[in-house]
């Protein structure tokens, strides 16, 4: 029998069906990858027995015929995502042991659906970060190495754990967030799919909040086919999120395989930057021929605020954070650290509870909203913010369906390589990403090459809102003509 | 613009987070390579532009202002650090 880890979800769906295996052995082949893998450090928390009883439900369900879209499919949480009596910490030593008494809403849905939790991933503390570096548990590995070289690369984060754990087949897909491309980027790093859906498409009930009005949940998946079966089932309406939709979900598989001829792909030339390295450059012309040789009809389009994006960013998003970060007092959950007045007890929790980079974005985030300076970063960052979005809507209006970028400025990087002398090195990862954020938009990352030290490589196409269907079609292009690209197994 | 040490100490306290006379030096110097790196947006002309306040133009739902919740202290207490009988206990407030 072939390793079971290392089907797609749409081939396991179908060896559950016509009986070739069970979901019992379907979950165990997992189970006994993420024992063989630990040193990669993609899981923060392994629950093998709910893993097994969740497989066996699903056995007897798909045995009765009423196994769900998902049923018996084992998948990787990002620990982001509240998952009730399971712990939960964000990888922040201020959430210790966090042990919510509630389910986030789109992992309700993955297991109303019939999925199996093998165990909660690793991530940069509260999602901050593009290299997965920042958890309270340690940095992730990710499975892909440059050739002839033993140097540990990141995965990207902050869906690090996720993008790793789905490269190194220990889950068939994972959950994911995204607030500037944190989807997106290690997707790109580890030739994985992942997709950041519309601002609204899925509930941000239950997940653990950094800039409320940037993160989005999305899957992570080995092929855009699957990252279309997961979508499907995280996205819907949740009346506990008033920002969620309460628009019809479609099939987005349905996509998958749909003809592509006649739609206009632009090309931005704000995104053809100076020193981009030649190899992203000539992945995305290639990448602009193979949707052109499908069909789709290739116009420049101009993007002009592409360039205040991040720093655009870097104002609202630690505003939002060092506001929703306020509820970490070590009153209600998570550390305490002693204190003789009740403030210096606060201060004392979140110096100790919070890593360097929650810290500075905090402090960041709260002199810009602070009194006398909220107008000029604040308000000009929203304004700024306002003119993103209309540079896309310019572009859409003009019978653009969507757009094709590079997904990051380079491959994986080395671990300790960026962001220590100056932070703003790291920020500039999420370059092509952050965009799509601030204007609310679909966006999805899907392998498409590698450069010349045989690393992985990622092109981005962002959609129309509510149009991820069409990124799906063209995404399944890409594939198609890019081909898969597997991690070599040395762990 | 740029912050100085006592600006440093002085949003830490409103952040409510610690910061030791030692860390200042260097947090002085990543804060202000963060604002120098928005700095740029400055020279976006802003005149007569809305801030954005929703991504997505949607009217908020609402729902009916009724009870449907409750009874549930024990859950609620469940992961505090420090309790007794279903009541937060933090440091003594008022002298």
């Amino acid at each position: 029998m072939t390793d079971l880890t290392s089907l797609t979800i749409a081939e396991a769906r179908e060896g559950l069906a016509s009986k070739s295996f069970t979901a019992r052995e379907l979950t165990d082949a997992h189970l006994a990858a993420i024992e063989a893998a630990r040193v990669l450090n993609a899981y923060v928390l392994e629950t093998p027995d709910r893993a097994r009883e969740m497989a066996r439900v699903a056995d007897e369900k798909i045995a009765k015929g009423e196994g769900g879209p998902l049923a018996g499919i084992p998948l990787g949480i990002k620990d982001l995502f509240a998952t009730r009596d399971i712990r939960t910490t964000a990888c922040s030593k201020i959430l210790g042991n966090f042990i919510p008494p509630y389910e986030s809403t789109v992992t309700s849905q993955l297991w109303r659906d019939g999925a199996v939790l093998l165990g909660k991933l690793n991530n940069d503390e509260f999602a901050m970060g593009s290299s997965n570096e920042t958890s309270c548990f340690g940095p992730v590995t990710n499975p892909w190495r440059r050739e002839g070289s033993n140097t540990t690369l990141v995965p990207g984060g902050s869906s690090g754990g996720s993008a790793s754990a789905v490269a190194a087949l220990l889950c068939m897909g994972a959950t994911a967030t995204d607030t500037g491309g944190s989807i997106r980027q290690p997707a790109a790093f580890t030739a994985t799919v992942g997709i950041k859906p519309t601002y609204g498409r899925c509930s941000r009930w239950g997940i653990v909040a950094f800039a409320s009005s940037l993160d989005q949940a999305g899957p992570i998946a080995r092929t855009t086919r699957d990252a279309a079966i997961l979508m499907r089932s995280m996205a819907g309406h949740d009346p506990k999120d008033t920002t969620s939709v309460d628009i019809a979900v479609p099939d987005y598989e349905a996509a998958i395989g749909k003809s592509v001829k006649g739609m206009k792909i632009g090309i931005p030339k704000e995104y053809r930057l100076d020193g981009m390295p030649a190899e992203i450059e000539k992945l995305w012309s290639e990448g602009a021929q193979w949707l052109k040789a499908a069909g789709a009809e290739l116009v420049e389009v101009s993007l002009p605020h592409t360039k205040y994006a991040l720093p655009a960013y870097y104002i609202v998003a630690p505003a939002e954070a060092s506001s929703n970060l306020a509820r970490y007092d070590g009153v209600r959950y998570g550390l305490r650290d002693p204190g003789k007045s009740i403030i210096e007890m606060y201060e004392n929790t979140r110096a100790d509870g919070f890593g360097d980079e929650v810290r500075r974005r905090v402090l960041i985030g709260t002199y810009v909203l602070s009194a006398g300076y909220y107008d000029a970063y604040y308000l000009r960052a929203q304004k700024v913010r306002t003119l993103i979005k209309k540079d896309f809507e310019d572009c859409f209006a003009k019978g653009v369906n969507a757009i094709l970028t590079p997904a990051t400025p380079s491959a994986a990087f080395g671990i300790g390589e960026k962001g220590g002398a100056d932070p703003v090195e790291m920020y500039l990862n999420d370059i092509f990403t952050v965009t799509v954020n601030m204007a609310g938009l679909p966006g999805i990352a899907v392998p498409a090459g590698k450069d010349t030290q045989g690393l992985p490589l990622g092109l981005q196409l962002i959609g129309r809102p509510f149009d991820e269907d069409t990124l799906f079609s063209l995404g399944e292009v890409i594939e198609q003509a890019a081909g898969r690209f597997t991690a070599p197994k040395w762990w | 613009m740029s912050v100085d040490a006592t600006t440093v100490r002085r949003i830490a306290h409103l952040a409510r987070i610690a910061v030791s006379d030692a860390e200042v030096p260097h947090l002085q110097g990543e804060l202000n390579a963060m604002l120098a790196f928005v700095e740029q947006l400055s020279e976006v002309n802003i005149d007569g532009v809305e801030p954005m306040t929703s991504v997505t133009p949607m009217e908020m739902k609402k729902r009916a202002d009724v009870v449907n919740d409750g009874e549930i202290a024990e859950i609620i207490v469940r992961n505090a650090p420090d309790t007794v009988n279903d009541f937060f206990l933090v440091p003594k407030v008022v002298e």
